[in-house]
């Protein structure tokens, strides 16, 4: 099913799932700095940090959003209207009645938590009411998780390599399987505005996702 | 609203079932997304195209079954990891210990050791680990036959020895091992007065009154059923105004046994049992 064009129309997001890895940050910050106050669907969150440090990310984001923000805790209910983040040391998984769970199983391409785990766990409980957004990153991780939400009909959208500040991430992805779209951020942020208020992407957003991996090669090509 | 289960779901729970049938392993309320992933992978090591043809085989099969033990339990651990929690442990459970005589520490879900050894060398330098029984407890024989030995692998020495030093030790880290059967082994005085045995969490009931019981990234990989019955054990055993340690993700707060509990460190995961 990699690479196959989209035979049915987009489903309303019943979750959002984000990773990102280096500079993923700032990429983040500027996706989710306009989210609306009326916000529907939960939006989960997984950057890559130094294991090593306890991950801040819920406080560092809190302040500068105007939804509620909370780290992902173990057996937690995923509240609609809410941005989640990853903490730091555990897997982060979604179960099959829509609640967190963590685990520390070894790391996937060296990271624990793994974009690959959070979003095959997204896909097996959201399936076609899922939608995936991989940004900047320096490792291949997501690239997996992509294809798998991909693969049980969900909606996938990769940060357009050119503009990322670590194209390792959205090229992986692109290249593991076809995402419906290719954007840059500003972009990404104005589809996550409609996004999260519950509505589909429209068919017209939808580009032929070869096409745009291919438009993708041409504008790399141009000098 | 019923989630749709797909094939997969319908052979994992069937596979889970035939386990406890066959081989009283029970982990039927285990977490779903992390035990499906695991036995996914045990398919692909083990060879098997479907979790019915991996449940075919392990029925008939123990050495199949030991082998996918392997993958139902969860051999992650490190020394010393987070090296507040030891800090803390420390500082604010260490001085209430030295008011007994003798003392029981449960180390229950210890998987191969590290945890055991973390602890066993914080009471040597606390000055009581001569007055203290452990008894360290897993479902795995495998995991409990590599604690027992006490090798671990030399290339996780900086990070144990990071993780011992921010954890408040007071002499050099290699002092507790030396290079040895392709490893570092962990002097074997550490572990003169530890029971390992094998125990279930979910089936199995209190063996002991203990004063402090250790169970850390264990809880998150039970469903709250299973967490309740757990917890239920820990206030059962715990003497009066007993510690328990959780892992640094994991709490009570929300399970039955919240109210039976106060938080002696809360960032730590420390609690104490209330008296009744």
């Amino acid at each position: 099913m990699n690479g196959s064009a989209r035979i049915r129309e987009p489903r309303a997001p019943q979750a959002i799932v984000i990773g990102g890895s280096a500079g993923g940050v700032d990429a983040l910050l500027g996706v989710l700095s306009n989210l609306p106050q009326g916000m529907r669907v939960p939006v989960i969150c997984m950057l890559h940090m130094p294991a090593s440090r306890e991950s801040r990310l819920a406080e560092v984001f809190a302040p500068r959003l105007p939804v509620p923000v909370r780290e992902a805790g173990d057996k937690q209910s995923i509240e609609e209207a809410t941005v989640y983040f990853a903490g730091s040391g555990y897997h982060l998984s979604i179960e099959q009645d829509r609640s967190f769970s963590l685990s520390c199983e070894p790391p996937v391409h060296f990271a624990r938590p793994a974009i690959d785990v959070l979003m095959a766990s997204a896909a097996d409980v959201y399936g076609e009411a899922l939608v995936g957004i991989l940004l900047t990153g320096a490792n291949a991780d997501g690239a997996a998780g992509m294809a798998e939400i991909h693969d049980k009909g969900g909606f996938t959208v990769v940060q357009d390599p050119a503009e990322a500040q670590v194209a390792t991430m959205p090229r992986a992805a692109i290249a593991a399987s076809a995402p419906d779209l290719i954007l840059p951020l500003a972009a990404i942020g104005r589809l996550l505005q409609s996004l999260v208020m519950g509505e589909a992407p429209e068919q017209q957003q939808t580009v032929n996702a070869t096409t745009a991996e291919q438009g993708q090669k041409r504008k790399v090509e141009k000098p | 609203m019923k989630p749709q289960l797909h094939a997969t779901d319908i052979e994992l729970r069937m596979l889970i079932e035939a386990v406890y049938l066959q081989y009283n392993y029970d982990f039927r309320d285990y977490t779903g997304a992390s035990q499906k992933r695991r036995v996914l992978h045990a398919l692909r090591e083990m060879d098997c195209p479907t979790i019915s043809a991996l449940q075919a085989k392990v029925m008939h099969d123990p050495a199949a079954f030991s082998q996918l033990l392997q993958y139902l339990t969860i051999p992650v651990t490190e020394m010393f990891r987070d090296p507040s929690f030891y800090l803390s442990l420390r500082e604010q459970v260490m001085p209430f210990l030295k008011t007994y005589p003798s003392l029981k520490i449960w180390v229950a879900g210890c998987s191969t050791g590290q945890e055991v050894y973390s602890m066993a060398i914080m009471l040597r330098e606390e000055g009581l680990l001569e007055r203290a029984i452990i008894y360290a407890t897993d479902i795995n024989p495998q995991s409990l036959e590599t604690a027992r030995r006490g090798v671990f692998p030399l290339e996780h020495m900086q990070l144990y020895t990071e993780n011992y030093q921010a954890a408040g030790g007071k002499t050099a880290f290699s002092n507790y091992y030396t290079a040895a059967y392709g490893g570092a082994r962990f002097d074997q005085s550490l572990v003169e007065n530890v029971t390992f045995a094998d125990h279930s969490l979910s089936t199995d009931s209190v063996f002991s009154e203990t004063h402090l019981i250790s169970c850390r990234n264990v809880m998150i990989y039970f469903n709250r059923k299973l967490q309740n019955r757990v917890f239920g054990l820990f206030h059962e055993s715990l003497c009066h105004r007993g510690f328990l340690a959780l892992g640094s993700k994991e709490s009570i707060d929300f399970s039955d046994y919240g109210n039976r509990f106060e938080a002696l460190a809360k960032r730590d995961r420390i609690y104490r049992k209330l008296a009744t």
